[in-house]
């Protein structure tokens, strides 16, 4: 036990020798946390507009009007002719144009149908979707509006409405739900990096074979190893989660001590991955490249984390099981905005737990045959 | 010069005898595209409905079928408590659900107000936003109907929409996502390459023998970036024509122009990892940065999955720093919309600005460094 201590006090000291290393460890993840969680929304709002409005009567200010007043859309500019709105959307100063034709006043004075045109930039087609959505709702209910003060008693005879109840997320901000995700990001990204130079570098530098050579057993060279890390990582739980809960007022519907104990688990995973990385690499650029590429990257593209995992196709769900951040995430997200508790979360809690070990176990094996 | 390209040929010579890093380097790049382009998408399917139908009338049946037909929605079963449907939407096997209360039928033939619950799963805000557009949709059209065929009055909207799509007409979010990727690989790839480069030999001891090295700080920055740049340029051209032929990403522009964006966008990268092994003081805190100031910003600040105008105004300031942002208007206009360099000149000049600035400032680094 006291071989132990001196290993974790001896990597202490390492990390404490390199003087950029702390303020990464610890103020990276806050100020990371908090200019990412800002910059992760998908929310549309104020999708810019240019308006090609060739009647440019009363009736057709008035329509424009009702789309600058909405909190989805601002115009942009105002031209005279549809033939002007290409380079707007070339070059991506509008996503969208509304085309008045002329005669457009009339037609609506009188009373008689008419079409307006809204051509839309497809390339982002996500945020395209929703603002079309948006658009045609914002049309339908002003043409409403125009065809009630038609009508005897001025207003549209009552019928069925929908009655929107969006659980979990009611303002419907995909902060809440993105957040939880750019922490477990953050926790990763800190604790893979740190794991998986932690035993090449002694390879590297040479070290290696003195530590081979103490008395420490295998098991204990491994927990000393990854013990400080371990503890960087819960100060970075606490640190993530607090700037989560009370910078952004992400509400946590659960309990606290639940998702530090799950965290936990995860730090087990990620370290145990970090570790066994840096026993399949030569040297650090290996590892860094094999954790980049082959653990980092899958594991922020098939998580679920931004792209949602019932999108993928048939072929490439079974392999998002083998991404531990995927468990997390549900993990994350449901102590967050559902509050959940372990009689939801214990699938999630177990395949965590024996990712960890499994990954934990495989990298203690790959160690011992290089000592051997 | 001649002293910059024998650095470029020791580097180069080092690149090729590390045949893992070299194979990483040309070949996961493609791997990569193949598999993410494929995996990822935004597409919104068929939403898991449950049904409570507590009315049983004509119309009820004919809102539930106006739903079900839509193609936006999948039956998932029928709502019997509101305890029910909390287990469901918890285990995620509903995602909305819509509600009929009794006496619904009634109401609309009597032309009173008779309002219907939709319930949505709201965790993914974006699909909910989305869904919550459609079902008002549908509301609202047959209750329409409901009140044309009960009072015979004629309810054509007077304003109809005709929308068009331009340059992406199926709305398929892999010609949206394929750029951002080609990006990211990219950016990932040439920052790491040279990452490494500096703080090794410092960590290795080598770096007195470069130091005492009879030659310029700049010839050893180009000579150090040179190869790297030669290997992801191939890397990247590779990508994009693979992204051409597996996911049908148009080529609307000049490939001239794109070779210029590449380029100069690589740059870029391969000036952020210079400058940041001269700063960082070992192989680890490198990489950590690296990380830091490349991986996540380049997926999350670039405006590859995140539009850059919904951010708080200090975080789209933040995003200038980022080259992606840049490389990635210039990528999609090149290729989706098929402008030409008098469009996109703007986020040209600022990738040149940028590697000029990373360059530079490595270059001052090193110069110091070397004494």
């Amino acid at each position: 036990m006291r071989r132990l201590l001196f290993m974790v006090w001896k990597e202490l000291l390492e990390l404490r020798q390199d003087k950029r290393m702390l303020p990464i460890v610890f103020v990276a993840p806050i100020l990371q946390l908090v200019v990412l969680g800002y910059a992760a929304t998908t929310d549309v709002k104020n999708v810019p507009m240019v308006v090609a409005d060739a009647d440019g009567s009363s009736a057709s200010r008035e329509l424009v009007q009702t789309f600058d007043a909405s909190p989805y859309f601002t115009v942009a500019s105002v031209v005279r002719s549809v033939n002007e709105v290409a380079p707007y959307l070339e070059s991506g100063h509008a996503w969208m144009a509304l085309s008045i034709p002329v005669g457009y006043g009339e037609l609506v004075g009188a009373g008689r149908p008419t079409t307006v045109q809204l051509i839309a930039d497809g390339t982002d087609a996500n945020s395209t979707n929703i603002a079309l959505g948006y658009a045609t709702n914002l049309v339908a209910s002003y043409a409403q509006d125009l065809l009630a003060a038609r009508l005897p008693g001025g207003r549209m005879p009552a019928g069925l409405t929908a009655d929107v109840r969006v659980w979990f997320n009611p303002q419907l901000e995909s902060k809440d739900f993105m957040i939880p995700g750019v922490l477990a990001l953050l926790l990763i990204v800190m604790t893979v990096v740190l794991a998986s130079m932690g035993i090449v570098r002694e390879k590297e530098t040479g070290t290696l074979e003195q530590l081979n050579v103490t008395p420490l057993r295998r098991w204990q060279l491994i927990v000393g190893k990854l013990l400080p890390y371990g503890l960087i990582g819960m100060i970075d739980i606490f640190l993530v989660v607090g700037v989560a809960r009370f910078w952004f007022r992400v509400p946590l519907l659960g309990s606290f001590g639940l998702l530090f104990a799950l965290s936990l688990v995860f730090l087990l995973s990620t370290l145990g991955l970090g570790l066994f990385v840096s026993t399949i690499s030569e040297n650090q650029q290996q590892a860094m490249m094999t954790a980049t590429f082959f653990f980092l990257t899958p594991m922020i593209y098939l998580s679920g984390f931004v792209f949602p995992i019932e999108n993928m196709p048939a072929v490439i769900q079974p392999f998002t099981y083998l991404i531990p951040l995927r468990y997390y995430l549900v993990i994350v997200r449901g102590i967050f905005l559902k509050g959940v508790g372990m009689n939801v979360l214990w699938p999630q809690a177990l395949a965590l737990l024996t990712w960890g070990l499994a990954i934990l176990g495989l990298a203690t094996l790959r160690y011992s045959k290089r000592t051997a | 010069m001649r002293k910059a390209l024998a650095v470029g040929k020791k580097e180069f010579r080092q690149i090729v005898r590390d045949r893992r890093t070299l194979m990483i380097l040309l070949f996961i790049p493609v791997f990569f595209l193949l598999l993410y382009g494929y995996a990822l998408n935004f597409d919104i399917r068929r939403v898991a409905l449950a049904v409570g139908d507590r009315d049983n009338s004509v119309e009820s049946r004919a809102l539930v079928s106006a739903f079900l037909n839509s193609g936006y929605f999948d039956f998932a079963g029928s709502v019997r408590s509101s305890e029910d449907l909390g287990r469901a939407m918890d285990g995620n096997v509903v995602r909305a659900a819509l509600i009929i209360p009794e006496n619904t039928g009634r109401l609309v033939r009597r032309g009173q107000p008779a309002p219907v619950q939709v319930i949505i799963n709201g965790d993914n805000a974006n699909t909910a936003a989305t869904v919550m557009g459609y079902a008002i949709t549908i509301v609202r059209s047959i209750s329409a109907g409901f009140i044309v065929e009960q009072r015979g009055l004629n309810l054509t909207p007077p304003i109809a929409i005709e929308p068009r799509i331009w340059f992406n007409p199926e709305l398929r979010s892999t010609l949206f996502l394929v750029p951002g990727l080609i990006g990211f690989i990219g950016m990932i790839t040439a920052t790491i390459s040279t990452a490494l480069s500096v703080v090794k030999e410092k960590e290795r001891g080598t770096w007195e023998q470069v130091r005492m090295a009879p030659i310029n700080t700049v010839s050893y920055v180009v000579g150090k970036t040179l190869p790297y740049l030669g290997i992801s340029l191939v890397s990247a051209m590779g990508i994009i024509v693979a992204a051409m032929g597996l996911f049908d990403m148009p080529m609307r522009g000049s490939w001239g122009s794109l070779l210029l964006a590449t380029g100069l966008f690589l740059l870029g990268a391969l000036g952020t990892g210079l400058l940041v092994s001269t700063i960082a003081d070992s192989q680890l805190v490198a990489f950590q940065v690296t990380l830091i100031l490349a991986f996540l910003p380049t997926f999350l600040l670039s405006g590859f999955i995140f539009p850059i105008q919904n951010m708080p105004r200090p975080i789209q300031i933040v995003t200038y720093a980022v080259p992606a942002r840049y490389f990635l208007v210039a990528l999609r206009g090149i290729v989706l919309k098929g402008v030409g360099i008098a469009t996109i000149w703007g986020h040209l000049a600022a990738l040149t600005g940028y590697a000029v600035v990373v360059l530079g400032l490595a270059s001052v680094r090193l110069s110091r460094e070397r004494g």
